[in-house]
């Protein structure tokens, strides 16, 4: 979480400086303990993890090298998209790590049937698949699709939906017209938890009771954490349309420092612990964003401009 | 001085068409209080309450409502909140509302907006151009407006139409491109010569006016008087005007921004090679983007689109010939 979280306020002031950074930053500030409550339950190369916009820290958790968030806002050749994509769309699929599309919805079948392959491959084991999404997101029908897939093949998938209260600017009342959206899970035929989002130690139970459940053939579990996106939907908005009194409370309740108070509380660790973590973590980012700035941005002339990997059977891009 | 630019051209046009027309409303995600993820609907919640809507998430259901809605006497106007997310309604698009009118006599007026082509840093899925996989279906109009006044005046035409129209309103022109006032309107099917010539003719519509114009000009320079013909609607596309422009050139580059195979810049080809080959000096040539996906890092992005700079070199390889 706090190197998530230092890696994105980098990012973010990346983004301000201007230059480096074209297009868009989408930050996961006041995310970080419920995704990386699921990312921590997620094994490299063993399982199946499709994260979306706001995943840093599960990410991180999951085992994603921290440079490669920076590689690919930056787009350098170095990193795992090569400049071809940017920013959160990034992944390494051959690692169980799926790159997301910007169309919400979409991954959700995506991973399902990595998950579905290796069941019919015999490979499966205790693997389980991971995806997450906004409550905006759960309006898509490939959201729908995706997940009602998942449940009549009873894939050991967990889907987090973070329910951040707005989509863009939309409030979740302009969006779905149940109560909770864990009541839906019901309707899925799947199991369904709730969580305070911002509370680390709750999410992590949570997750790992959901990832328990999915491993040894639950089904689809999904799993729903009420909290709120400390930003706008991406550095450039300001987030007006948020109340300035539901920000406050929010504000008060930032996951990392509950979650760092919760570690003193527990006496896991002590406030110079903490103090050295994020000192470390500082220059962890540093380091990693100076040898980026290093690094070879895209050369066109270089650039294959063949989207097949059946090379003989790409056309001359004479068109 | 110019004043008004390219989005305000659209925002004033949805004004106007939510002012004169009480059968008009808006439905799109974040357009309402928002504004919009561009701002074309900045306000118009305000000042017509009741007639713009946040929509959830939804862009197959956003079109299947306007169709049922459009069935009922209303003309939506859907905003999708990039073009490329047009992709998840396509089925409605292509299957529901473009054979509406064919299959029941009953007419399907919707406007559905799409904020569309590339700008730099915006990657694979916030680029896209659509037009040309929508002017395959029959049942649709296609508009591609490269001017404010275009911008303006299709826009409130498309509302006034009796059929759905794909409005592919270019995002590089939003903030960029001014003019002093709404001008003349020209009707919807219409081509018209941006800028005349004798040399060459190029073919073009949506930002890709703007680059093949600075290509133009280039060319001015060594002495060659490119014409430019501003397609304004990819579909019904404007025959007419392209041949007689050939006609008079003998010389033919069209340019469009969406993908290379098939689409609006090879219909265009394809029917001046089949309807004026005799007019033809030189074999027509085409330039699109690339056919990979659209890159995010701009050194890519650059190279995939066509710009002035290769638009001025197949102009020379056309003019050589
Ligand atoms: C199918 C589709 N339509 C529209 C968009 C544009 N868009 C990107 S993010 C976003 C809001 C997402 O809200 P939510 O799912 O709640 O996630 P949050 O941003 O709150 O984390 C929208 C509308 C998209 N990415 N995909």
């Amino acid at each position: 979480m706090i190197r998530s979280r230092t890696l994105e306020e980098k990012l973010g002031s990346l983004y301000r400086a201007g230059g480096r950074i074209v297009g868009g930053v989408y930050l996961g500030r006041g995310q970080e303990a419920f995704s990386a409550a699921a990312g921590i339950h997620l094994r490299w190369d063993k399982d199946v993890y499709g994260p979306l916009i706001r995943d840093q820290a599960g990410r991180i958790a999951f085992g994603e090298p921290l440079i490669d968030s920076l590689r690919t806002y930056l787009g350098v050749v170095t990193g795992p998209m090569r400049g071809r994509d940017g920013n959160i769309h990034r992944g390494q699929p051959k690692h169980g790590y799926m790159a997301m599309i910007s169309h919400l919805g979409s991954l959700l079948s995506v991973v399902a049937g990595a998950l579905f392959a290796r069941r019919i491959k015999g490979t499966l084991g205790d693997s389980a698949g991971a995806t997450s999404i906004g409550d905006g997101g759960t309006s898509t029908g490939a959201f729908h699709e995706g997940l009602n897939m998942a449940a009549v093949e009873k894939l050991p998938l967990v889907v987090s939906i973070a329910n951040n209260q707005y989509a863009y600017s939309t409030p979740t009342s302009r969006q779905y017209a149940c109560e909770n959206l864990v009541d839906r899970a019901h309707g899925y035929g799947i199991e369904g938890h709730s969580v305070d989002g911002t509370d680390l130690l709750a999410c992590v139970k949570v997750y790992r009771t959901a990832f328990e459940r999915a491993r040894v053939g639950h089904g689809p579990q999904m799993v729903v954490g009420r909290l709120l996106r400390l930003g706008g939907h991406g550095e450039h908005d300001d987030a007006s349309y948020i109340p300035e009194s539901m920000k406050k409370i929010h504000e008060s309740r930032d996951c990392l420092t509950v979650a760092q108070q919760q570690a003193l509380d527990l006496g896991w660790t002590t406030q110079a612990e903490l103090e050295a973590w994020h000192k470390q973590a500082r220059q962890e980012v540093d380091q990693a964003t100076s040898q980026v700035l290093k690094e070879p941005t895209p050369d066109p002339y270089r650039e294959t401009w063949q989207a097949l990997s059946t090379t003989s059977l790409v056309e001359g891009n004479e068109g | 001085m110019s004043s008004i630019t390219y989005l305000e051209a659209i925002r004033e046009a949805q004004y106007e068409a939510l002012r004169t027309n009480p059968d008009v409303f808006l439905y799109g995600q974040d357009i309402n209080a928002f504004g919009g993820a561009f701002k074309a609907t900045k306000n118009l919640g305000r000042e017509f309450p009741g007639r713009v809507f946040d929509s959830p998430i939804s862009e197959d259901a956003m079109i299947g409502m306007a169709v049922g809605a459009a069935v009922e006497g209303a003309r939506p106007i859907i905003e999708m909140q990039f073009a490329d997310f047009s992709s998840v309604g396509f089925n409605q698009i292509v299957n529901q509302a473009a054979t509406l009118y064919w299959r029941t006599q009953t007419p399907c007026p919707i406007t559905i907006r799409l904020p569309s082509g590339g700008t730099a840093g915006s990657g694979p899925f916030h680029s896209q151009s659509m037009e040309s996989i929508y002017a395959h279906y029959p049942g649709l109009v296609i508009l591609t407006p490269a001017t404010v006044e275009d911008a303006y005046w299709m826009l409130l035409d498309s509302v006034k139409l009796d059929d759905p129209v794909i409005f592919c309103e270019h995002k590089f022109l939003y903030y960029h491109l001014k003019a002093d006032d709404f001008g003349q309107a020209m009707p919807i099917g219409k081509a018209r010569i941006a800028r005349p010539g004798r040399d060459a003719t190029v073919v073009t519509y949506s930002a890709m006016l703007h680059e093949s114009l600075k290509a133009a000009e280039e060319l001015r320079l060594d002495g060659y008087e490119v014409e430019v013909v501003d397609l304004r609607s990819v579909k019904p596309m404007d025959t007419d005007t392209i041949l007689a422009s050939v006609a008079r050139t003998g010389r033919l580059l069209v340019v469009g921004e969406s993908f290379p195979w098939g689409g609006a810049t090879a219909e265009v080809v394809a029917r001046v090679a089949s309807e004026a080959f005799h007019l033809l000096d030189a074999p027509p040539l085409r330039l699109n983007s690339k056919d990979t996906p659209i890159p995010y890092h701009p050194n890519l992005w650059k190279s995939h689109r066509p710009t002035t700079a290769s638009i001025s070199a197949e102009l020379r390889k056309l003019l050589r010939y």
